[in-house]
């Protein structure tokens, strides 16, 4: 086998791999993942809870 | 209930401020070169020559000023969204002091003139092994910590961080390869020779564009946007093709740096054909990032940091449709060796590159101290008008002025001889420099504003670290 056939496969092979994964992300069986995937940054409350109302709540609290 | 951890925000306070810090100076650099242009009598010493202190900016603002904003933003991405702190923080702070003395040991070797001479990889090989280091560091705390995450999914910005440290520390140790010949003479000889090394150099090249100053920020895109928004990304899916597609064409556009030169025909056009391609992956992944926006446009009205984001991602957008069609042989015989390309760089690099590593930077600040926003939002929106201004007067005039110098060069007249001579290109090319030296001023401008925000910011305040939480949803 010819060196040129190898990468003529290895082209083919990398195009196929992405037409299945294409497929595989617009299949319905990833789309609850992906649900959940979307909401990750935004279920992550990374805002500091203000001194404020953390004294507040730590009187309440007692 | 609650464990007392915290996330490892130490190493991203660090990245973060230096960013602003490297992006004074890096834009600071460019300034002065632009001024040279206008006015040639600045080359006072050979240190401080044109030819030393371009190198000095493009490293400058690439490595340190996108590199910092790279290694904060991912090491803060890839905490919150695994949920867990940053895997062996010792490395991790490695990362920090080795990447810092990566770039004060360029700032000193670039201007004494110690150069592999090849483009956004002129450090010579004792710090090109330094480099080396640091970066299989930086892999190994990032990929480490996804494998400690306490969630089933890695989030698609993890994604594309991970893209860009792998396909860096590819390109970074192929292109470097060298025999070196010198250690205090800081000299080597490329591993490659003659057209071979010129692909792989550009190889490189293009790479670097497309992995470190792309993928890397579009991890920026896929964390900030959203977060700032409020909203989920416009469609996961798409940002799942987006990453593959974007992945698997990226490589191989790089042949278009070499149009027209000893490289074989039949790669030229493989370079050309796959950057037409990559016009498909960047607009997709430019419109899943606006999309994003779908149903709270009003935020754009009060949201400064929200405007940068945005407008970076149109930047994306225009220099994505420009370099596709500048890769086009017939365009590049036009645009090739004229401040078009300039202005192409320019538009990424200050329109996308910079303003999202702004806003991202805004919007972190504060969360490392604490605090729920910046000591002005009024100084931000100065900040992105300012910037957008300058931006406008850089592109515009570096376009005219490349369309000018391409279409002065070919001009001949009816028996074949040259109509001009470079130098007159260079002459008439004097009032656009003026106003990219103007945009250029105005950036800068910008990038003070932002400092003493940050100044504001943090002065009096105790760096904060918050606490590590549980992921909200449950996985099974």
């Amino acid at each position: 086998m010819e060196i040129n056939d190898l990468r003529i496969i290895v082209t083919v092979l990398g195009f196929a791999c992405f037409l299945g994964i294409c497929a595989w992300a617009y299949s319905r069986h990833a789309k609850a993942g992906f649900d959940e995937a979307a909401l990750l940054p935004l279920t992550d409350d990374d805002l500091p809870v203000p001194n404020g109302r953390l004294e507040k709540e730590g009187k309440t609290n007692g | 209930m609650q464990s007392q951890a915290t996330y490892n925000y130490k190493v991203v306070r660090q990245f973060t401020i230096m960013t602003v810090v490297w992006g004074i100076v890096g834009m600071l650099v460019g300034v002065i070169a632009a001024a040279q242009l206008v006015w040639p009598e600045l080359n006072v010493h050979e240190f401080l020559h044109f030819g030393r202190l371009r190198p000095l900016h493009t490293n400058a603002v690439i490595f340190a000023f996108g590199g910092c904003a790279l290694f904060a933003t991912s090491y803060y991405v890839v905490q919150r969204t695994c949920h867990t702190k940053l895997f062996a923080p010792a490395l991790a702070g490695f990362t920090f002091w080795g990447w810092q003395l990566v770039i004060v040991l360029a700032a000193i070797t670039l201007p004494l003139g110690y150069t592999q001479a090849k483009e956004y990889a002129e450090l010579e090989w004792p710090i090109d092994i330094l480099i080396a280091i640091v970066w299989v560091s930086y892999a190994i705390v990032f990929f480490g910590t996804i494998a400690k995450r306490k969630v089933t999914h890695i989030y698609v910005a993890n994604w594309f961080f991970g893209a860009f440290i792998l396909t860096v520390a590819l390109l970074h140790i192929v292109n470097s390869a060298a025999i070196p010949v010198s250690f205090m003479g800081m000299k080597s000889y490329s591993a490659y020779a003659g057209v071979q090394d010129a692909m792989v150099q550009w190889w490189y090249g293009h790479n670097a564009v497309g992995f470190f100053l792309t993928a890397g920020f579009l991890g920026m895109m896929y964390y900030f946007v959203p977060k700032q928004a409020e909203r989920p990304v416009y469609s996961y899916r798409l940002s799942v093709v987006h990453f593959w597609a974007l992945i698997f064409t990226y490589m191989w556009a790089g042949p278009h740096h070499l149009h027209y030169t000893a490289l074989p025909d039949w790669t030229q056009s493989v370079g050309m054909v796959f950057s037409l391609i990559l016009l498909a992956p960047s607009w997709g992944g430019m419109i899943n990032g606006i999309m994003t926006l779908s149903g709270a446009w009003h935020k754009l009205r009060t949201d400064p940091i929200l405007k940068f984001l945005v407008t970076s991602l149109s930047f994306y957008g225009m220099s994505t449709f420009e370099g596709p069609m500048m890769s086009v042989k017939t365009v590049n015989a036009l645009s090739h060796y004229t401040d078009w390309t300039v202005g192409h760089v320019h538009s990424g690099a200050l329109g996308w590159v910079a303003m999202i590593s702004i806003g991202s930077v805004y919007f972190l600040l504060p969360r490392l101290y604490g605090k729920s926003e910046m000591y002005s939002t009024k100084l931000i929106n100065t900040h992105f008008w300012i910037a957008t201004i300058g931006i406008v007067l850089y592109i515009a005039s570096l376009w005219v002025a490349g369309v000018m110098q391409g279409l002065m060069w070919r001009a001949t007249n009816s028996d074949g001889t040259l109509t001009y001579s470079f130098v007159e290109s260079v002459k008439a090319s004097y009032p656009f420099w003026t106003i990219r030296l103007v945009g250029g001023v105005l950036f800068l401008t910008g990038m003070l504003i932002m400092f003493y925000n940050m100044v504001r910011t943090i002065a009096g305040e105790k760096a904060y670290n918050a606490p590590v939480i549980a992921p909200a949803v449950a996985h099974a």
